[in-house]
C-alpha cells in the first residue's frame, strides 16, 4: 500500500474561484434552508417533553399516536428511536408558564401506562421550561459569538489581522454550512450540536493554523515568490498532514456514528460534517483569502541585514 | 532535542506511571477494589447522570410570593396604625410588590410611624440595621409604601438559603444515596439524584411548602358558593382537603404555626386504625396552643397546610402538653411524608421546577457499552492507519495514544471529573485528533529527510520546526473547549471537560515520551532509512 501526498503540487489556487462559487451556491442553499424550513429544534430550545420507553414486545406507533393526541397536549411526535421497541415521545410547550409543565410528564405516563399492554420501562425523561429553554438559546448563541470572536483575537495576535479575517470567514462558512446541514435534514437540533458546533470551531481553526503557519514561515524564505505560488506551496506542504489527521478524526467519528447509540447519533453527525466542511474550508476558503488582502511579505526581523534572495 | 538527561526520563516516566495507579481502579468492580490495600487509590471515574442513571431538577425559588407575603403582613399593621391615628385611607390596594392609597394628609409623625413599622414588624425576622426597610413616598395624596431595594435582595437571599437547607432535609428524611443539592445563580436550586430515575416522590415532597398553621374556624357564617364574597373582614374561605368542593370560613389569625413544631411522627390511632401524624411543639408553641385551647374549648379549630383544611376538630378540652395529632383521611404514605415535611420545616417560598431530566438505569449502562464498543474500534481502525501510513514511526505514535488514553482516564479519575456520554464522544474525538501532534511532527521530519538531512537531524529538526504549528493548533481548540466548559453545564460540559484533558495530554506525550521513543532508536539503532 502506498500512500503519499508529499510531494504533491495541485494548483488550489487557480481553482479557488470554483471553490468559491461551490461555498457560495452551499451557503445561499443553507439560508434557503433556514428560511424554508428552519431549524428543527429539540426541548433544550423549544421547550416541553421528551419521554423515551422500551417495551418488551413491538407496539403499534399510530395506536399510542392516536391515544396521546386525544389528551389534547397540541403537537405530539411519536417515533422509533434506534429499534422499533424503543420510542420517543415529544410534546410540545404547554401554556402557562414553567409550573405547568410538569403535568404532562404525568398525564403522558398515566395513558401510556394504561393503553399499552406489555410491559414499558422509561429509559429517559425529560421536561424542559420555558425560562430554561429560552436562557439555553441565548446561551448556546453566545457561546458560538465568543469562540468565533476569541479564535478572531487568537490569530490577530498570533499572526495579523488580514490572517485572522481570513480564518474567521472560514469560520463563519464552516459554521452557517452545518446550521444549514441541519435545516436541511430537519435532524434535531439540540444542546449537544452546540457543542458540536463549538468543536467544529476549534477543529476548524486547528486545520487553518496549520496552513498559516507554513504561509508565514514560506514567506520568510521565499521572499519574492508570487502569492499565488506560495500559497500553493504551502496548501501542498502541509496537504499530507491535513489529510492524514481528517481521516484519523473522521475514523474515530464514523465509529462513534456506527456504534455509539442514538442518543448521540445527531452530535456526531454534526462533528463528521464539520471535520469535512472545516478541512474543505481552510484550504478553499480560508488560504486564498489572504491572496486579496495584502499581507505583511517581510516577516524576518533582521530584513534589514539580508533583504537580497 | 533528542538528547535526554536521566531527570527527565523519570519525570516522563514518572508522570505516565502515575497516570495509570490512578487510572488502574477503573478495571476492577467494587468487590475487588475493597481488597485493595489503603494507599492504592480506589477511586473510579465519576459517571455522570446520563451513564449512571438518575434524575436532575433545577427548581427556582417563586421569589416573587416572598415578597407578597411580606407585603401582607405590612397591611394588617398598617391597617392598625392608621385606625389608631384616626387617618382615612380611600381606595388602599395590597399589590404584589407594593401598598398603595390615598389619604388627605400625612404627618412627616405618621410617615416616620410606617417606617418604623418594618422595623417593629416581627414577621420581618431579618433587621438589616435600625434603618427603616420601607420607602413611603406621598405623591399629592396618594401615597405608595414599597420595601427598600436592599431588603428585597435580602430577603430574597434569605429565602433562598432557606430553601436550600430545607430542601436538603426532606431529601435527607427519604435516604438516597448521595443526593447532590446546589445553588445556582440568585435563586435557583439543582438537584442531582444518581440512580433515582423517577423522581416522582421527591418531586411531589419538593412541590409542597407545608406551611401548618393552627386557626379558628369562624362560625359566625358558612361559605355560600352563590356568593362567594361574602366573608367578613379577618377571615377567608379555604378549600377542604377531606371533601372535595366544600370550604370552610377559617380566622386569618394564625394561632400557632408549624415553626413551632420539635418532632413529628407518623402512627397509628389506636382506636380506629386511622394514619395519624403526631407532633410535638417546642416551650413557646406549647404555652401558645395551651392558652388557644383553653380560652376555645367547644369550638372547632382547623388544622391547615398549604391553604387546605386538613381537618377541623371541636376542642373538647385544653390541650396544655403540647403534643397533638392530625388525622384526615390519608393513608399510611401520605402521613409518612406529611411527618417528613412537618419535621424539615415549611418552605419559605414555593419552588417551581423548571428543568427535570431524568435516565434510567438500562439507558445509562446501554450508552456506557455504546461508548465503550465504539472507543476500542475507533482505536483499532486508528492504530492500524498510522501503522499503515508511518509504519515503525506509526507505532511509536500509537504506543502514545495507549499512554494518552491512560492518561486521560487517570485525570478524570484523581480529579473526579464527572464522564458524561458526551464526554465519551470527548474521548472517542481525542483519539483521532490526539495522533495529529505526532502526524505535524513525522511528516515535518520526512520533509527534512527530503531535503537531505540525515536522520537524527531531521528528526531534530522536525520537532523544533513543528513545536509552534502545534500549540497553535492545540491552544485554539483549547479555547472551543473553555468556552463550552464555562457556557454549558450537566453533560455537555462532560464533553469539554475530556476534550481538554485530550488536548494537553495528547501535546504532552508527544513532545516527551514519543520523542523520547523516537530519540533511543535513532541513537541506539541508528537507521539509516526511517521507514517514513
Amino acid at each position: 500500500m502506498k500512500f503519499n501526498l508529499s510531494n504533491t503540487a495541485i494548483p488550489f489556487m487557480s481553482a479557488r474561484l470554483g471553490g468559491f462559487i461551490f461555498s457560495a451556491i452551499l451557503i445561499i442553499l443553507s439560508f434557503g434552508s433556514f428560511f424554508y424550513s428552519g431549524l428543527n429544534f429539540g426541548i433544550d430550545f423549544k421547550g416541553g417533553t421528551l419521554i423515551e420507553i422500551e417495551t418488551t414486545d413491538e407496539v403499534n406507533l399510530a395506536d399510542i399516536r392516536s391515544n396521546l393526541n386525544y389528551l389534547s397536549l397540541g403537537d405530539v411526535q411519536v417515533q422509533e428511536f434506534g429499534s422499533t421497541k424503543n420510542i420517543l415521545i415529544r410534546v410540545e410547550q404547554q401554556e402557562g408558564g414553567d409550573s405547568v409543565q410538569q403535568n404532562v410528564l404525568e398525564i403522558v405516563k398515566a395513558s401510556l401506562d394504561k393503553n399499552i399492554t406489555t410491559s414499558i420501562s422509561y429509559r429517559r425523561t425529560e421536561v424542559v421550561g420555558p425560562k430554561v429553554s429560552g436562557e439555553l438559546i441565548q446561551s448556546g448563541i453566545i457561546a458560538i459569538v465568543v469562540a468565533v470572536f476569541a479564535m478572531l483575537i487568537y490569530i490577530w495576535f498570533r499572526f495579523e489581522w488580514q490572517f485572522s479575517l481570513g480564518a474567521v470567514i472560514a469560520l463563519v462558512h464552516d459554521v452557517i454550512l452545518t446550521i444549514g446541514v441541519f435545516c436541511f435534514t430537519q435532524l434535531e437540533f439540540n444542546l449537544p450540536i452546540i457543542a458540536a458546533i463549538l468543536t467544529i470551531v476549534g477543529y476548524s481553526m486547528n486545520d487553518t493554523v496549520v496552513v498559516y503557519d507554513r504561509v508565514r514561515e514560506n514567506l520568510r524564505k521565499h521572499r519574492s515568490k508570487p502569492i499565488d505560488k506560495l500559497l500553493d506551496l504551502s496548501i501542498n506542504e502541509t496537504l499530507s498532514r491535513t489529510v492524514i489527521t481528517s481521516v484519523t478524526t473522521l475514523l474515530a467519528l464514523v465509529s462513534l456514528y456506527i456504534f455509539g447509540g442514538s442518543v448521540i447519533k445527531g452530535f456526531t453527525f454534526a462533528m463528521i460534517w464539520g471535520v469535512v466542511v472545516g478541512t474543505y474550508s481552510s484550504i478553499f476558503v480560508a488560504s486564498p483569502f489572504l491572496k486579496y488582502v495584502d499581507i505583511k511579505r517581510d516577516w524576518n526581523t533582521t530584513s534589514a541585514v539580508d533583504s537580497t534572495k | 532535542m533528542l538528547y535526554f538527561s536521566k531527570t527527565k526520563v523519570l519525570l516522563i516516566f514518572l508522570a505516565i506511571f502515575f497516570a495509570s495507579f490512578f487510572a488502574l481502579p477503573n478495571v476492577f468492580n467494587q468487590g475487588q477494589l475493597s481488597n485493595f490495600p489503603s494507599f492504592v487509590p480506589s477511586q473510579k471515574v465519576n459517571l455522570g447522570l446520563d451513564l449512571q442513571g438518575g434524575s436532575h431538577l433545577l427548581l427556582e425559588v417563586d421569589t416573587k410570593e416572598i415578597i407578597k407575603e411580606r407585603i401582607e403582613t405590612l397591611s394588617f399593621d398598617l391597617r392598625k396604625l392608621l385606625k389608631k391615628n384616626d387617618i382615612s385611607t380611600v381606595n388602599l390596594r395590597v399589590l404584589d410588590e407594593s401598598i398603595a392609597f390615598s389619604a388627605t394628609e400625612l404627618s412627616e409623625l405618621t410617615i416616620r410611624e410606617i417606617e418604623d413599622l418594618s422595623v417593629s414588624n416581627t414577621q420581618n425576622i431579618l433587621q438589616l440595621s435600625s434603618k427603616s426597610n420601607l420607602v413611603v413616598e406621598d405623591n399629592n395624596g396618594s401615597i405608595s409604601i414599597n420595601f427598600t431595594d436592599e431588603f428585597v435582595k435580602q430577603a430574597v437571599l434569605n429565602a433562598v438559603n432557606q430553601s436550600l437547607e430545607i430542601v436538603r432535609r426532606r431529601i435527607d428524611e427519604l435516604g438516597t444515596k448521595e443526593p447532590s443539592i446546589q445553588r445556582q445563580g440568585s435563586s435557583r436550586i439543582i438537584i442531582q439524584l444518581p440512580g433515582l430515575d423517577e423522581p416522582e416522590r421527591i418531586k411531589s415532597l419538593l412541590g409542597q411548602t407545608a406551611k401548618l398553621t393552627f386557626q379558628l374556624v369562624d362560625q359566625t357564617t358558612s361559605y355560600d358558593p352563590n356568593n362567594p364574597k361574602k366573608i367578613p373582614i379577618g377571615s377567608e374561605a379555604l378549600e377542604s382537603d377531606e371533601i372535595d368542593g366544600y370550604r370552610y370560613i377559617i380566622k386569618k389569625r394564625i394561632m400557632v404555626g408549624g415553626e413551632n413544631l420539635v418532632d413529628a411522627q407518623p402512627g397509628f390511632d389506636p382506636q380506629t386504625n386511622e394514619p395519624i401524624v403526631s407532633f410535638r411543639f417546642d416551650r413557646i408553641g406549647a404555652k401558645k396552643f395551651g392558652k388557644a385551647t383553653q380560652d376555645n374549648v367547644g369550638k372547632p379549630f382547623a388544622i391547615v397546610l398549604d391553604d387546605k383544611v386538613i381537618s377541623a376538630p371541636v376542642i373538647r378540652e385544653a390541650i396544655l402538653g403540647g403534643s397533638g395529632q392530625i388525622s384526615g383521611g390519608f393513608d399510611a404514605e401520605e402521613a409518612n411524608d406529611l411527618a417528613i415535611l412537618l419535621r424539615a420545616g415549611a418552605l419559605p417560598a414555593p419552588l417551581i421546577i423548571l428543568e427535570e431530566r431524568s435516565v434510567g438505569p438500562d439507558l445509562g449502562a446501554d450508552s456506557i457499552a455504546a461508548g465503550k464498543y465504539a472507543a476500542i474500534i475507533g482505536f483499532v481502525v486508528v492504530i492500524i492507519f498510522m501503522m499503515v501510513i508511518y509504519r515503525f514511526f506509526g507505532l511509536f505514535a500509537d504506543i502514545a495514544l495507549i499512554v494518552n488514553l491512560i492518561m486521560v482516564l487517570g485525570i478524570l479519575s484523581l480529579f473526579q471529573a464527572t464522564l458524561t456520554l458526551p464526554g465519551i464522544a470527548g474521548i472517542i474525538l481525542t483519539i483521532g485528533m490526539a495522533v495529529d501532534a505526532n502526524v505535524l511532527i513525522f511528516e515535518r521530519v520526512k520533509e527534512e529527510i527530503r531535503n537531505g538531512s540525515s536522520m537524527i537531524n531531521s528528526v531534530e529538526n522536525g520537532y523544533k520546526r513543528a513545536l509552534s504549528t502545534i500549540l497553535d493548533a492545540n491552544i485554539t481548540t483549547l479555547i472551543a473547549a473553555l468556552i463550552l466548559f464555562f457556557m454549558a453545564s450537566g453533560p455537555v460540559r462532560g464533553f469539554s471537560i475530556t476534550l481538554a484533558i485530550g488536548i494537553f495530554t495528547s501535546v504532552f506525550t508527544a513532545f516527551t515520551f514519543t520523542r523520547f521513543l523516537i530519540s533511543l532508536y535513532a541513537r541506539r539503532l541508528k537507521p539509516s532509512n526511517v521507514g517514513l
